[in-house]
């Protein structure tokens, strides 16, 4: 007994070993690929420039000057979201039409190891739009870049991609069945920034907003980075929400994935445009 | 005669149910609808963030004439620059259809669609947001959204031209309609732009409309806004002019080099 179960954790660690390999390689070669892609350059970097270009006029204008790095960081969000939301929403479609879907739910690893690095890649080139956004409003707007707590900064950052990321997961498995992925991703765009307080707080919307927002990662994203920027509030609480709301993301994508799956291999409707 | 007509009209509207990529009601409600009403409630309760304005009449006008540019930007490039997507561009233009009437013809149902989105985002301000027009107002409303969604229209003429030979042309859209956003004062007015900002705003599409929309909105009759209508309308002829110009280049172009259908 004691035999195979040595034995047995062996091979598990073996499998783990493999599937992490798998996704550090495929979030590397997605990432490659997403970065000279002009789609991904506009959502991660112009996209975002441009908003944030807008709200540093708009709070200028209004005298909230002490608001930039506010909505630098808001924009950068934005940027963070429009990719996974774009990239993510339309993976399963842009395999479909490349005609590398059945290649890669037929691979032998889980498909969700193959998605996973693919999500992951969206929300990972979306951290353009942090880099972008700082950039812009350091050159051309003077915003100040003094971080009231750096290190929690650095782990709020991955904590808020990995989380986003994992958003994206749950939105790939379940636009499985679905063919028309990029209406519903252009719908989703503004709600999310609306309803995750990315430009403007939460508290300016209506009550029934903010329960909504909760089980949003951008809501805890932008909090943490704003949190850990500005001083402006606890930062380990937003990063652990981060934490939680991604493993229940991962949970109901590997839920959603093994029932999608299933039901388009056995209508065998996986490949259909 | 009568064959022109037949092209412009007829021609337009087989051509915009076959190229528009969006026009199956399951695309159009989100992307046509959706993704405006919230774009004016955003950017709505941003400028309230702000403090820039007292209302949401400035947002609600500037997001509600810009969004036009939906179907202006994107139905109108998809209406040119499709036709080489799919495969049809050789046919049709070896086809002896006058040309001209072939290009305009295709903005019209853009146009239709441009007022309809146009007109949709009002409804939205008016029955979610701090939007209240006096009804006396509408008809100059109107006529003004009418000539923004034209000149917005003619603009999409110049990019999907482009799109002929572009090999990404919705890359070229997006960016267009994200541009528009920024330099037409649709968000920010223009005396907060800086003066080069401002001067590109003023030779683009919606800038002139939006600012007279703005006027007769809160008041103005249309006669106290006829300089910004009138400039709006010689953008709208510059960019269809533009437009037909590039189109015969491109196409002539296309042919002489042989790269029609390549990519």
């Amino acid at each position: 007994v004691n035999g195979s179960t040595v034995n047995g954790s062996i091979v598990n660690r073996g499998y783990l070993i493999r599937y992490a390999r798998i996704v550090w390689m495929g979030l590397v070669f997605r990432v490659r690929e997403f970065t000279v892609s002009r789609w991904f350059v506009l959502m991660a970097v112009i996209q975002p420039v441009i908003f944030a270009t807008i709200a540093f006029y708009l709070f200028k204008s209004g005298g909230r000057t002490g608001t930039l790095l506010y909505a630098a960081l808001g924009a950068a969000m934005m940027g963070i979201w429009s990719s996974t939301l774009f990239g993510s929403g339309g993976a399963l479609q842009w395999n479909r039409w490349q005609g590398t879907l059945e290649l890669l739910v037929a691979a032998p690893p889980p498909f969700i190891v193959i998605l996973l690095p693919l999500t992951l890649a969206t929300s990972v080139t979306g951290g353009y739009a942090l880099i972008a956004t700082l950039f812009w409003g350091r050159v051309f707007f003077g915003v100040p870049l003094h971080f009231a707590h750096p290190w929690a900064f650095a782990v709020a950052v991955p904590a808020g991609v990995l989380a986003l990321g994992l958003l994206g997961l749950l939105m790939a498995s379940s636009f499985i069945l679905y063919r028309q992925a990029n209406a519903l991703s252009n719908l989703l765009e503004y709600p999310v920034w609306v309803a995750t307080g990315l430009l403007f707080p939460i508290a300016l919307l209506p009550g029934w907003v903010e329960p909504i927002s909760w089980l949003l990662a951008p809501t805890w994203g932008i909090q943490a980075l704003r949190h850990a920027a500005l001083g402006s509030g606890a930062v380990w609480f937003p990063i652990a929400m981060c934490a939680v709301t991604g493993a229940a993301y991962l949970a109901l994508a590997t839920v959603f994935l093994r029932v999608f799956e299933r039901a388009a291999r056995a209508n065998a409707t996986l490949s259909l445009t | 005669m009568r064959n022109w007509l037949r092209i412009f009209f007829v021609g337009g509207l087989i051509s915009y149910r076959a190229l528009f990529n969006w026009i199956k009601p399951h695309i159009y409600f989100p992307t046509m609808l959706g993704a405006p009403l919230f774009q004016i409630v955003f950017f709505s309760y941003l400028g309230r963030y702000a403090h820039v304005h007292e209302s949401d009449a400035f947002f609600v006008v500037g997001n509600a004439v810009q969004v036009c540019g939906m179907s202006s930007v994107y139905g109108m490039t998809m209406a040119v620059a499709n036709e080489r997507q799919f495969g049809t561009l050789g046919p049709l233009l070896a086809s002896p259809a006058n040309r001209l009437a072939v290009f305009l013809g295709r903005g019209v149902p853009v146009l239709a669609n441009g007022l309809v989105v146009s007109a949709f985002g009002f409804l939205v301000g008016r029955l979610l947001l701090d939007f209240h027009p006096s009804p006396r107002s509408l008809p100059a409303l109107a006529l003004i959204v009418c000539v923004t969604t034209l000149s917005c229209t003619t603009f999409g003429m110049v990019l999907g031209s482009i799109g002929l030979r572009g090999k990404d042309f919705f890359f070229a859209a997006n960016l267009a309609y994200y541009l528009l956003l920024l330099f037409c004062g649709v968000n920010v007015p223009l005396t907060a732009l800086p003066g080069w900002m401002s001067a590109i705003g003023r030779c683009l599409p919606l800038t002139h409309g939006i600012m007279a929309a703005r006027e007769v909105a809160a008041g103005a009759p249309l006669a106290a806004v006829g300089g910004l209508v009138w400039t709006e309308l010689g953008i709208a002829a510059a960019y269809a002019a533009a437009g037909f110009f590039l189109f015969r280049l491109l196409e002539r172009e296309s042919r002489r080099s042989a790269v029609l259908d390549s990519f």
